[in-house]
């Protein structure tokens, strides 16, 4: 810090704070003008009013869609969580012929494109007489989500000290004592950090959805339809709402996570 | 471990195994036996009396051969291919300042820096999307900005619609894919490996080229390859900020099959064929990734 602030430290100050208004711009634009009178988002704006969300909390479509994306979230973070976890420490615990190949296959659906996950779920469940429509969608992201859940929970076990375990073991503790009263503590954190980024992408995925939700829908499909149909302000009422839970959640998350450390 | 008495070592492995099934039943219903499942399905075909349980190659050739022009979908595939370039190539170009300034010039608050450039990761896509219709509609906020600045009389239709502006959008949307891997491969690297150039007397844009950015790279095509696959499949910005024809892309094809066309076998082999054409891309970029790494390793 005793140097003198150079040229190119400025030209790379400049772009950088360039590059995060770039990145925020059309987050302020959306919080902006959810309080802009006008129902057209011109420039400058015309007027304050919480008119938006009156007019979105009364939109029962939207309403429903919200409790369905919350409900959906839930189950599907839960399984994810419940099949998820158990499975990472027995995959940590064990050494198996088909082990990489299980590391792989599990992420597959964050890596490819969800159009790809989505039609391939369609037409299995077609297939097998399963309608589009909660079930379906809640199939649907609990499949995405285990390639969330597994990575984290897996890679915070590789980090815990091998010895804490032992120690369990030489005391005389069961397999089942070991893992509910040494691991489960230990991966703790990572399991609430792994359920609350799961429900965020729960609430917020659309092209595997897309494919599987037949009438029922969440709210990023209500959005979107409301998006091709037109200009409604309310859209940006509810985005605010949602963009505030969300990033609620990741400062918990990282309050959570930072306690650990 | 083999000091638990209570169970024999039998017991115990099928309890360990026990554990694994769920996933493994899981995983084996509504990911492999789909997947297999969309791959069998291209090679039927749809018929008048629905689909045509007959293995044929029929999917494969209208995909190379049907449409002309820029419909075909071949060069549908190979424009969305480049879009998808461009667009990783942005989001790398984008990345890189923000990332070596928080890195390199930041002394304090490093952390909050770095939540702050990826915050925008966790906002909802479809706001994200969306977000840039108000900015750049006709009647939205650049064109009455420009307005009501006295910079054009009459608003500017080409601002959406046009694949600048899906390109815009799916450059926002991804930044923060690539943002996350290029911080933390540029964390990783050796202050001292830095002071170390200095002090063999190379300057500030040698110690750059020669130093900082063959070490960033791994990091660099993590992120790159993200955007890459992510945006090969992107069909939703496409429909929100795409032109009605010109910026139809490859997933666009693939969601009409199962949609307005209803036909969905040929809509399964346009989706192998995105499969492959991202696995190659993961593949091809993971090997880079790794031939840079043991460079790295090597450096050290």
């Amino acid at each position: 810090m005793s140097k003198k602030k150079s040229g190119s430290t400025i030209i790379v100050a400049i772009l950088a704070v360039a590059v995060l208004l770039f990145l925020y711009l059309p987050i302020i634009v959306v919080v902006l003008y959810s309080f802009n009178s006008s129902s057209i988002s011109s420039f400058p704006m015309s007027g304050l009013t919480l008119k938006w969300y009156v007019v979105m909390f009364h939109n029962e479509a939207l309403i429903t869609a919200l409790t369905n994306s919350i409900e959906v979230a839930v189950i599907a973070t839960t399984l994810a969580i419940v099949i998820g976890v158990p499975s990472a420490y027995g995959v940590y615990k064990l050494k198996f012929r088909w082990k990489k190949f299980l590391e792989k296959v599990v992420i597959i659906p964050m890596m490819l494109p969800g159009i790809i996950t989505g039609i391939s779920i369609l037409s299995f469940l077609q297939m097998v007489g399963i309608i589009q429509g909660v079930l379906a969608v809640i199939l649907g992201h609990t499949t995405f989500l285990l390639g969330t859940v597994f990575p984290q929970i897996y890679t915070r076990l590789r980090q815990l000290d091998r010895n804490i375990e032992e120690a369990s073991t030489d005391l005389g503790g069961t397999g089942i004592q070991t893992f509910f009263y040494v691991i489960l503590p230990n991966i703790k954190t990572a399991i609430i950090g792994a359920a609350l980024l799961s429900v965020t992408l729960s609430i917020d995925e659309i092209p595997v959805t897309f494919f599987l939700n037949g009438v029922f829908t969440t709210l990023p499909i209500q959005i979107y339809g409301m998006t091709r149909n037109g200009f409604t302000p309310e859209i940006n009422a509810i985005c605010t709402i949602i963009l505030v839970a969300s990033v609620a959640v990741i400062l918990i998350s990282n309050k959570i996570s930072r306690e650990e450390a | 471990m083999e000091k638990t008495k209570k169970y024999s070592y039998g017991t115990k492995r099928f309890i360990q195994f026990g554990l694994i099934a769920p996933l493994v039943i899981w995983l084996v219903l509504f990911l492999i036996i789909p997947y297999l499942n969309l791959f069998v399905n291209s090679f039927w075909t749809n018929g008048v009396f629905g689909v045509q349980h007959k293995f044929t190659l029929e999917n494969y050739t209208k995909f190379f051969t049907s449409g002309s022009g820029s419909n075909k979908p071949i060069m549908v595939l190979l424009d969305t291919l480049r879009i998808s370039v461009i667009v990783m190539i942005c989001t790398i170009l984008i990345s890189f300042p923000l990332v070596y300034f928080i890195n390199f010039k930041v002394k304090k608050n490093k952390q909050l820096f770095y939540m702050l450039a990826i915050i925008p990761l966790w906002v909802s896509y479809i706001m994200r999307a969306y977000s840039w219709r108000i900015i750049l509609g006709t009647n939205g906020m650049l064109n009455s900005f420009l307005i009501w600045s006295g910079i054009t009389s009459k608003p500017i239709d080409a601002f959406l619609y046009s694949n600048g502006s899906v390109i815009i959008a799916m450059v926002h949307i991804y930044t923060p894919f690539v943002l996350m891997p290029m911080y933390t491969a540029m964390e990783q690297i050796p202050k001292n490996l830095i002071e170390a150039s200095k002090d063999l007397g190379c300057g500030r844009i040698r110690t750059f080229i020669k130093v900082l950015l063959p070490l960033s790279i791994p990091g660099v095509l993590t992120g790159g390859t993200y955007a890459l696959a992510l945006s090969m499949g992107d069909f939703l910005a496409p429909n929100l900020l795409g032109g009605p024809t010109s910026s139809t892309k490859i997933s666009n094809i693939v969601q009409m099959q199962f949609g307005t066309s209803n036909n969905w076998p040929y809509g399964a082999a346009i989706a192998i064929i995105i499969f492959l054409v991202v696995l190659m891309i993961i593949t091809i970029l993971g090997k880079l990734e790794k031939h840079f790494s043991k460079l790295e390793e090597a450096g050290r």
